[in-house]
């Protein structure tokens, strides 16, 4: 038996570690379970002459190849795009490109504007502040004025445009679209303790340089220095609740598979649109027979996933390769609905540079561009670092029958019931993801590509796990209320992107970590006034 | 579990078959010794696919070059990720041989901590760009 704590944050990642930062003020007693470990910037592959080959083993992106002892396996049904995540401090943070884009107000607003899925209860303007002082905390590169958004200020300059964006800004000026270097949560400049990005170029397993922000080290040395408890390899296993109704603490296994009860006043739940429905499900009793504040039947409904669309050419001149970071700008012309489409919505178009050396090599042996014999030397020199890519982000509208079930057989290695995934791409994300790759291949033709590749859905693509908690002020048509509060558990919150409305069509931990640092905002306040638990 | 004696023979006349020596671009083979014995230590957790690719594939080192060629390319034109996992571990070994990479012009070596340098460009591309006028909505 564990000393109760005022908060126990479950998940370490984007949301769990700027929660407990905005927490640690109030000087309570916070504590933070992690299934998984530290990662230690020695262990990341860009270390070692093997690190691109890693991407295939222990630095995989899908938790099912990865299989380490802190991952917990994912049925992905039939689902046509796999789940990706990473387990550890930091969560998948540590593991994804740090493309920052914030949602649009209009995002907030789809029934309002376009007459499709629900409203968000919170807009853009309520979360302003907070997408500033996250930019401030993760750091953030980018470049003021972009002309797709509310004016905002990126505290550091943007990513360098390199070959491959110039060709790209070229071609797109040539058609008259937008573009304009990414908001990017990559260190440009020496930033708080954190070294200027050196372009290592393989920055989404994890940056050696400690240039890219995960929250490991961004959040966490500054919550941890304010007194919050992290306590890594702690499994939970559910959300306990007491005679009345509320949550009295969760039950955990460590690192040797052995029980724990720990004991907490309020519980925030921040394991992602999978592992938070997941835990949910999980957390059963007389009182939840259908896992734990789900009255609603929507825990685990409503997954979202943005499906994306990998768009690629070839030109003559060799370009960047993998050589610094792989996204640095992005064209949302085709961001906002126009009637005009046969779609609703719109999706973000990001710019790549190319890719390793066996990347390449790989994906045009799958892909039947690459021969085998005599003449694979010849052609693999027309292939490697000529590649100019773009991935479509489509936006992903909510549909109940896109969700996370607890799969009756697989297991983790304690036992736990794993997710299993049922999910199919709509009519409407089909048509836009099929607009989006015409568009793409334009853009490449004016870039002076051929040879085009498409891979539509990328298969492991699943890095955007939203919906399946969904904020509402209506109990019957959502989980949390307008500020991230259980409708059915007055001290159990959830602050990732499970609370999701609408996906819009960006990447979304800028704006996941925005509504954390809202929602954490909001408990403070109500803690003042003693209404947290109203 | 390793491959046996006849599994390694076929899979050594696959990769050369696959990735031949090439004089004119001073490049080894896949079958090269230390490639080779990178792959083979590499396996790991692909080992029940490999070991399916090389039933498929059982043989192969008793054909002549021509027929090695045509069985290995009949096994790709079938797919699956028997071929995926196969061509996989081949790939991340063979390009990352230091010969390999100095052949192509690359330096054999992690990426930290020297990094890379990327230039920045010419940023005046984006001023038709900032000319435009915001066109994202407003929700109010």
């Amino acid at each position: 038996m564990h000393d109760k704590v005022d908060v126990l944050i479950i998940g370490s990642g984007a949301s769990g570690a700027a929660v407990a930062w905005s927490l640690a003020e109030t000087k309570m007693r916070i504590l933070c379970l992690e299934q998984g470990d530290w990662v230690k910037p020695t262990d990341y592959p860009t270390n070692g002459r093997d690190w691109e080959a890693r991407l295939f083993g222990d630095f995989a992106i899908n938790p099912n190849r990865r299989a380490r002892e802190t991952d917990y396996p994912i049925n992905n049904g039939t689902s046509p795009i796999h789940v990706v995540n990473f387990n550890g401090v930091g969560g998948s943070t540590i593991m994804y490109t740090a493309h920052y884009p914030r949602l649009h107000p209009s995002d907030f607003r789809v029934k309002t504007l376009d007459g499709v899925a629900d409203d968000w209860p919170v807009d853009y303007q309520t979360l302003e502040p907070f997408f500033a002082e996250n930019d401030r905390m993760m750091g953030v590169s980018g470049l003021a004025g972009d002309p797709a958004y509310p004016l905002h200020h990126p505290p550091m300059p943007p990513l360098p445009l390199g070959k491959s964006g110039a060709r790209f800004g070229k071609a797109l000026n040539k058609l008259g679209w937008h573009w304009w270097p990414s908001d990017s949560a990559i260190a440009t400049t020496d930033y708080d303790g954190r070294a200027a990005c050196i372009n290592l170029g393989h920055c989404t397993p994890g940056c050696a340089q400690g240039a890219k922000a995960s929250t490991d080290i961004t959040y966490w040395p500054h919550a941890i220095r304010a007194g919050v408890e992290l306590r890594t390899r702690c499994r939970v296993r559910e959300i306990v609740t007491d005679d009345s109704g509320l949550a009295s603490g969760v039950i955990y296994y460590d690192a040797e598979g052995e029980e724990h009860f720990q004991p907490a006043e309020m519980v925030i739940v921040a394991c992602n649109g999978v592992g938070t429905p997941r835990l949910m499900l999980n957390s059963i009793s007389a009182r939840f027979p259908n896992g734990i504040a789900n009255s609603s039947g929507l825990v685990g409904r409503n997954l979202m996933l943005h499906p994306f669309a990998l768009t690629y050419g070839y030109v003559e001149e060799p370009l960047d390769g993998n050589r610094g970071p792989p996204l640095n700008l992005w064209s949302q012309e085709f961001y906002e609905t126009d009637p005009r489409r046969d779609f609703v919505r719109g999706y973000t178009l990001q710019l790549h540079r190319g890719t390793g050396t066996i990347v390449e090599a790989i994906t045009s042996t799958i892909h039947g561009r690459l021969p085998w014999g005599e003449d694979h030397h010849r052609v693999y020199r027309q292939l490697m670092n000529h590649r100019l890519g773009m991935s479509t982000i489509t936006e992903d509208l909510p549909e109940e029958h896109n969700r996370v079930t607890l799969d009756p057989v697989l297991k983790d290695s304690n036992g736990i019931p794993a997710p299993r995934i049922d999910y199919t791409m709509s009519d409407n994300t089909k048509k836009m993801m099929a607009h989006g790759v015409a568009r793409s291949k334009e853009i490449l033709e004016a870039a002076g590509a051929s040879n085009f590749g498409v891979e539509a859905p990328i298969l492991n693509g699943g890095w955007h796990l939203m919906g399946t908690a969904r904020m509402g002020t209506d109990p019957e048509r959502s989980v949390v209320n307008e500020w991230g509060r259980c409708h059915d558990v007055k001290n159990l919150f959830i602050v990732d992107g499970s609370i999701w409305v609408t996906s819009g069509g960006v990447n979304p931990t800028s704006t996941i970590q925005a509504l954390a640092l809202y929602i954490a905002d909001t408990i403070k306040q109500r803690l003042s006034s003693a209404t947290l638990f109203d | 579990m390793s491959l046996s004696d006849t599994e390694l023979s076929d899979l050594r006349a696959f990769v050369g078959t696959m990735i031949p020596a090439s004089a004119r671009y001073g490049m080894p083979g896949a079958d090269d010794d230390l490639i080779f014995a990178d792959i083979v230590k590499n396996i790991g957790r692909d080992l029940d696919d490999v070991r399916t690719a090389l039933g498929r594939l059982a043989g192969i080192a008793k054909l002549d070059p021509v027929r090695r060629l045509e069985t290995a390319n009949a096994f790709r034109a079938e797919g699956g990720p028997t071929l995926v996992a196969i061509a996989r571990v081949i790939l991340l070994c063979y390009y990352r041989d230091d010969r390999v990479m100095r052949s192509l012009g690359q330096e054999p070596r992690p990426p930290f901590p020297k990094g890379h340098v990327v230039e920045q460009g010419d940023w005046s591309l984006l001023d038709p760009v900032k000319a435009r006028k915001p066109f994202w909505r407003s929700a109010s």
